[in-house]
């Protein structure tokens, strides 16, 4: 199916206006505010006597702080106060925890450790005096050597960047492995073919349109601290202000309004928010922070940094036998990532990808370098992306040295829809899949075939004499990915001692219409949309009778928020199995009510009617004001219909697809033009095809971005070469193609109503496919991303540059 | 200094900062919220309004330089008719998603629709190259624009009249 001809409407019933009751295409229920400008973004929150601040940051990315002078700042005309490391040593918060087991500063002390780190906060009238009086903050630094190149951060003569940890005497954070090295080194050791390649992801930056920010007020008064802020994660957020404060939980509201895209950037917690607070603590007065673009890109939440060396082993005809990686991973100056606390490297270890072999192993070294933190962002996955990358190169390397057609290849080894539930040689079960059927049909819609036969054509019209110099260069690239979602089982995964468990409320008033409270939080997934449709599948009500609450901690139930595609598969099974409840107790409303008995009840999509009488019937409406009224329940049922679930996912879910991508390269400038992309995804059932192609459509652009522009590169002394969107470029509309979906359709065995999650999987497969077709137009093994003109032309030209440095 | 802009058809008037820009005029001093702001430097188009029509980035523009001049944000693209055709074919064709580069990107549709009602896909995109989205990956927003070149705005009217 191509997006030409739209997806027919899983549910045929229609609501009164005209929604599908359940499944089926949607308009989204939050586009109303949007489209009139009425969605509220933290920053168009405005409070009473607001003051707004602002943080200086370092211009170095290794120093000495000697001293810091905020006399002339302090005296500047509507500056109500500046706070200084100093200032926070005084309240024991110079310093918080991070997501991974380390600490950061929230403003620096002893020494600046990456370029924009956070020093002084000044909190003024408006913002444009809090900006002014930065630069009458004097800061005296003794700049140190930068540890830059990851490379080199465990050399014996590299400065220690972490010299505030007791003990420290060098730059490593951690050594991590999964699989089995000895029986890889035995697959490894009867190959026909070894192919090895050293691969940089390089680091990357989700960069959502809305920045980050926060508003924070505490009522002194009745001690309640309230707190809007651009937050995935509302209720994490909340314990860990609580825990990292000593605030009292059931005092702190965290408010997430209307989010402006996420991607990642948006699950930490910034130095900027717990400031606000302290802001807000400080002068009595509610404090807005908003970073600006350059904060954004220079300090927060960076992605991937992952330097990877990979070995494949296969016989001659192309089976592939065994896959080891050794990683190289930089975390920056402090270890920020956010992720389940048993998996330093992410779910990075499910990188044998899709294929059918026996021994695999990969080993993670992580070293903190000059650079800011983070390292789990943009739509990653838990570093399944840079798994997928890896594994679909080597893949490609390996038909490359074949010289075997790609699709073949990976046809020839795909994991087969009979060997799943399937456990992969580093431990993972995937639950279903049927990729040969996915792969085929991404193949049928991209007329695979006519393409080779094109480029063939093409390649020998440039081998003739007098041909055209300026012909473009056309590669064809293809990936296909196995995703590891909905994290997670809470006996297997947490985050700081906090389960990855989803609660969830439905509550149906007595007129039958209907309130979901969710723990997760959209930034842009539409989950007022689908959540309603959710709950409509299962107990009939209409979408639009349906309201989705969510991003309000005081009004919604405990759970870890939305990242790693998560929401659908832990709070949408949560958003099921509390309708599967309603629904229950609603039969035994209607069995009161009918004078019957339950087992007499038959359901038909909205309403109980007895076995035999389709006429004797109670729709929800007339079952919802029932559980409310004076009828006699049997003993022991409560009146009223509601039910509050807490899910604990029994297993991740695996989405998967196939991509192919088609690129012309002009062969005089190495612009990479994407002249075609098919991308056929596998999710499961899709609960708004809409909204499922919307995700995938985005998760495409990230990949061109990643593949052809988007980079973090720092230069010598570590200053960031990214630090604007005029250096860090993110594809616009010239640069992404029509995109071209196909789908298959295989359900979650173990989700209750069989859904995986789409919001990550295309940022996850496509940047190998876009990479895989310009090396297949270049005629090139490997050379890094991203492909900027110069980056291909230096590649073409036999000198390939590491993207991730302004050194040679 | 003191200025006077017509803002969605209101007149608006008063002292500002030489300093001001356009976009916080609107935002904090006008409490006109629609208008984003996102990178600074005129990459992104999350703070597009229409100056007399023509689509700038209100980041870039002084406030006191509308002084005399007509500014349309997202809240003036609705009438007492209806929405916008643009703003219905953004809803249709799902062109939004977290909505923040949504009111840019819609001004600047407007823009191309009145100097070219029916722009080809090509168009479209180049018309909204100055506008970044980091959701939609841009495919159903050209379809948005295509729809409302499709549906001109007495349709969308009646139809919302119905």
């Amino acid at each position: 199916m191509t997006t030409t001809e739209r997806p027919a409407d899983s549910d045929d019933l229609r609501s009164p206006a005209g929604n599908p009751l359940g499944f089926g295409r949607m308009l989204r229920k939050e586009d109303a505010r949007f489209l009139r400008g009425h969605g509220r973004y933290v920053d168009d929150v405005v409070l009473p006597g607001m003051l707004h601040g602002a943080i200086l940051r370092s211009p170095y990315a290794h120093a000495r702080i000697l001293s810091v002078d905020t006399t002339a700042a302090d005296a500047h005309p509507g500056v109500k106060a500046v706070i200084t490391g100093k200032t926070l040593e005084g309240l024991n918060l110079a310093w918080m925890p991070t997501l991974s087991g380390d600490v950061t500063a929230v403003l620096a002390t002893d020494k600046v450790r990456f370029q924009g780190q956070e020093v002084a906060f000044v909190i003024a009238d408006d913002e444009y005096t809090a900006r002014d009086a930065l630069e009458l903050v004097d800061v005296e630094y003794e700049p140190l050597p930068a540890v830059v190149d990851a490379r080199h951060a465990l050399d014996p003569d590299a400065p220690v960047i972490r010299d505030d940890l007791d003990g420290r005497t060098d730059n490593h954070i951690y050594d991590w492995e999964a699989g089995d090295a000895e029986a890889c080194e035995a697959a490894f050791a009867r190959a026909d073919v070894v192919v090895a390649e050293d691969m940089i992801y390089p680091r990357v930056h989700p960069a959502p349109m809305e920045t980050c920010g926060s508003v924070a007020y505490m009522d002194k008064v009745t001690g309640k601290l309230t707190v809007w802020t651009t937050t995935q994660a509302p209720h994490a957020h909340r314990t860990v202000y609580a825990l990292v404060a000593g605030l009292p939980e059931h005092k702190i509201q965290i408010i997430s309004p209307d989010i402006g895209g996420g991607f990642g950037n948006k699950v930490g917690i910034y130095p900027g928010y717990v400031l606000s607070i302290v802001g807000s603590i400080v002068t009595g007065a509610p404090v807005k922070w908003m970073e600006d673009r350059s904060e954004n890109l220079m300090s927060t939440s960076f992605a991937r940094d992952y330097h990877m060396h990979g070995e494949i082993a296969a016989t001659k005809d192309g089976k592939i036998l065994a896959l080891r990686v050794n990683v190289l991973a930089d975390h920056g100056a402090f270890n920020g990532v956010a992720q389940p606390t048993k998996f330093p490297a992410g779910f990075f270890h499910v990188f044998t990808g899709s294929y059918d072999y026996p021994a695999a192993h990969c080993k993670v070294t992580a070293v903190y370098t000059n650079k800011a933190l983070g390292g789990v962002a943009y739509a990653c996955s838990f570093r399944i992306t840079e798994a997928v990358y890896l594994v679909e190169r080597m893949v490609d390397c390996l038909a490359f040295e074949l010289k075997m057609d790609p699709a073949e290849l990976r046809m020839k080894n795909l994991l087969r829809p009979e060997q799943f539930p399937y456990t992969s040689p580093t431990g993972w079960v995937y639950d279903s899949g049927d990729y040969p059927r996915a792969l085929a049909e991404a193949m049928r819609i991209a007329g695979y075939d006519e393409l080779r036969k094109e480029q063939a054509e093409r390649r020998a019209a440039a081998a003739r004499p007098g041909a055209d110099p300026s012909a473009p260069l056309m590669g064809i690239g293809l990936s296909f990915f196995t995703e590891a979602v909905g994290a997670g089982p809470r006996k297997h995964m947490d985050i700081l001692g906090l389960g990855m468990a989803d609660g969830c409320e439905l509550r149906l008033h007595p007129t039958g219409k209907a309130q979901l409270r969710l723990s997760v939080q959209t930034q842009g997934q539409g989950h007022e949309t689908t959540f309603a449709q959710i709950v409509s599948h299962v107990i009939g009500i209409p979408p639009e009778d349906i309201e989705v609450l969510h991003g309000d901690t005081d009004n919604t139930p405990f759970g870890l928020g939305t990242y790693g595609s998560r929401s659908t598969p832990v709070s949408g099974a949560a958003a099921a199995v509390a309708a599967q409840r309603v629904k229950e107790k609603a039969r035994i409303v209607a069995a009161a009510a009918l004078e019957c008995s339950v087992e007499d009840l038959e359901w038909e999509h909205g309403r109980w009617y007895v076995r035999g009488d389709p006429e004797s019937a109670k729709t929800m409406a007339e079952l919802a004001m029932a559980a409310h009224s004076a009828l006699e329940l049997p003993e022991g049922v409560e009146g009223h219909l509601d039910a509050s679930v807490v899910y604990d996912p029994p297993n991740l879910t695996y989405p998967f697809g196939a991509y192919i991508c088609v690129v012309d390269v002009d062969p005089q400038t190495g612009a990479v033009k994407v002249r075609r992309f098919i991308a056929v995804d596998d999710c499961g059932p899709r609960i708004n095809p809409m909204i499922v192609e919307g995700q995938v459509h985005g998760g495409l652009a990230d990949g061109v971005g990643m593949a052809l522009m988007e980079v973090i590169a720092f230069d010598s002394d570590g200053n960031n070469l990214g630090g604007s969107f005029m250096d860090y470029l993110l594809p616009t509309s010239m640069e992404c193609p029509s995109w071209e979906l196909g789908m298959t359709v295989t359900p979650s065995p173990h989700h209750p109503i069989g859904v995986k999650g789409v919001g990550e999987s295309a940022t996850v497969g496509s940047p190998a496919a876009v990479v895989n077709a310009v090396l297949d137009a270049l005629g090139l093994r490997h050379a890094d991303m991203p492909f900027t003109p110069a980056m291909t032309w230096r590649a073409m030209q036999g000198r390939p540059m590491r993207p991730d440095l302004a050194i040679e | 200094m003191r200025i006077s802009v017509r803002v969605n058809g209101d007149e608006a008037s008063g002292d500002v900062e030489p300093r001001l820009l356009l976009v916080h005029y609107l935002r904090q001093t006008l409490g006109l919220t629609g208008t984003h702001w996102g990178c600074d430097t005129s990459n992104c188009g999350a703070c597009t309004v229409l100056l007399d029509g023509v689509p700038v980035k209100s980041c870039t523009v002084l406030a006191v330089m509308a002084d005399g001049h007509a500014v349309t944000t997202v809240e003036g693209l609705a009438t007492s008719d209806g929405l916008d055709p643009v703003q219905e074919g953004f809803m249709q064709e799902h062109g939004l998603q977290c909505g923040f580069c949504t009111p840019g990107m819609m001004l600047t549709a407007r823009a191309l629709l009145d100097r070219d009602p029916d722009p080809d896909e090509a168009t479209i995109r180049e018309a909204i190259s100055g506008n970044l989205c980091r959701c939609t990956g841009y495919e159903n927003i050209v379809r948005a624009i295509r729809w409302a070149a499709g549906h001109p705005a007495a349709e969308v009217a009646k139809e919302a009249s119905l």
